[in-house]
């Protein structure tokens, strides 16, 4: 491999950019695709396959045998609330393979104690967020029912095409909350997007059972962003 | 940010990589880009050797890595890609050990 195609490779993984190495066996020929230019690629829809699973692997092609390096950024989770269903999430989530980020301008919450080993931002979303630079690899989860805390962060969910975005809230809480991102000038597909009530529907009471139906939606829409609309 | 599993996800392999590369030391990328049956490590899993023979990441889990990093060292000096193949029905990897019984074929080529 060519160095300026290895610094290009690990500056698109960098930027947290999905990204496809094409490598012919034979020849040992490469090239990069980066997400603008798979629609001019001749294996753009091989290309378009693989970044979906996020699998490498040989494929037989017009060009001969070549093998694809997939480099998807790895997942995140952004959650809104130092509260005791995040308690939960948090280590399951990172068990799964989440970078985990706790943002709640409540220091009262927001304490390392409660929080062990994870990423806590005692401060306002509209602070901490843009910060974060929160994407279509984030998962966003607000947990304070709280519109000023949880409101700011929907909308840059939404906005930045996260692809989870869940709300903690009855079916009550929802519908106001969604006259307020109405009111915001949100469109009904973005806020159809919102999963509320958050969780899969299990049945679940406690605050770890909460995060274990929040765990598995998300993993859904992860895995099969089909099913999961 | 913490990362609980910097083994699956070959970050900072690739890095290093790099960094060897613009240090000035001789080096070379092997990838596992086939696998059959239960092979220990994923298609797409990296090693990085530099020319002394030292190395990090992992193609097998410790049952290859040996002889990857011998021929990885002889893709440095000759500059050209080969693809190596281990598993239960070739001799050299009954030597080598691949001990889960999958066979793996993994290239090796020069960075830079």
């Amino acid at each position: 491999m060519r160095l300026d195609v290895l610094s290009a490779l690990n500056a698109e993984r960098a930027a947290r950019r999905a990204v496809v190495l094409v490598t012919a066996i034979e020849s040992g020929a490469q090239r990069l695709v980066t997400h603008d230019l798979i629609d001019a690629d001749p294996l753009r829809e091989t290309l378009r396959k693989r970044l979906h699973s996020g699998k490498s692997g040989m494929e037989e092609t017009l060009e001969g045998r070549v093998f694809l390096t997939v480099h998807v950024p790895s997942p995140r989770m952004v959650i809104t609330g130092a509260v005791h269903i995040s308690q939960a999430l948090a280590p399951i989530a990172k068990l799964a393979g989440y970078d985990v980020t706790i943002v709640d301008p409540r220091t009262a919450f927001a304490t390392p104690e409660r929080f062990p080993d994870v990423s806590l931002l005692a401060e306002w979303p509209e602070n901490a967020l843009p910060r974060l630079s929160i994407d279509r690899y984030t998962a966003f989860v607000a947990l304070t029912h709280d519109p000023k805390i949880d409101d700011f962060g929907l909308v840059e969910a939404l906005r930045n095409e996260c692809f989870y975005v869940g709300a903690l809230g009855s079916k009550k809480t929802h519908a106001r909350r969604v006259e307020r991102l109405r009111a915001q000038g949100l469109s009904e597909a973005a806020i159809a997007r919102i999963h509320a009530p958050i969780g899969l529907d299990i049945g679940a009471v406690s605050p770890a059972e909460i995060a274990v139906a929040v765990m598995a939606e998300i993993t859904t829409a992860r895995r099969r962003p089909e099913a999961a609309s | 940010m913490t990362h609980t599993d910097n083994l699956s996800r070959d970050e900072d392999i690739l890095k290093a990589a790099e960094d060897w590369a613009r240090g000035g030391r001789g080096v070379a990328l092997a990838t596992v880009v086939e696998t059959w049956g239960s092979a220990p490590r994923p298609v797409g899993a990296n090693l990085v050797i530099d020319g002394d023979g030292n190395f990090l990441g992992s193609v097998s889990g410790g049952c290859v890595e040996g002889a990857v990093v011998t021929e990885a060292m002889d893709v440095i000096v000759s500059g050209k890609p080969r693809t190596l193949e281990f598993g239960v029905a070739d001799e050299t990897a009954w030597k080598v050990g691949l001990s889960c019984g999958g066979t793996i074929r993994v290239y090796v080529e020069k960075i830079g």
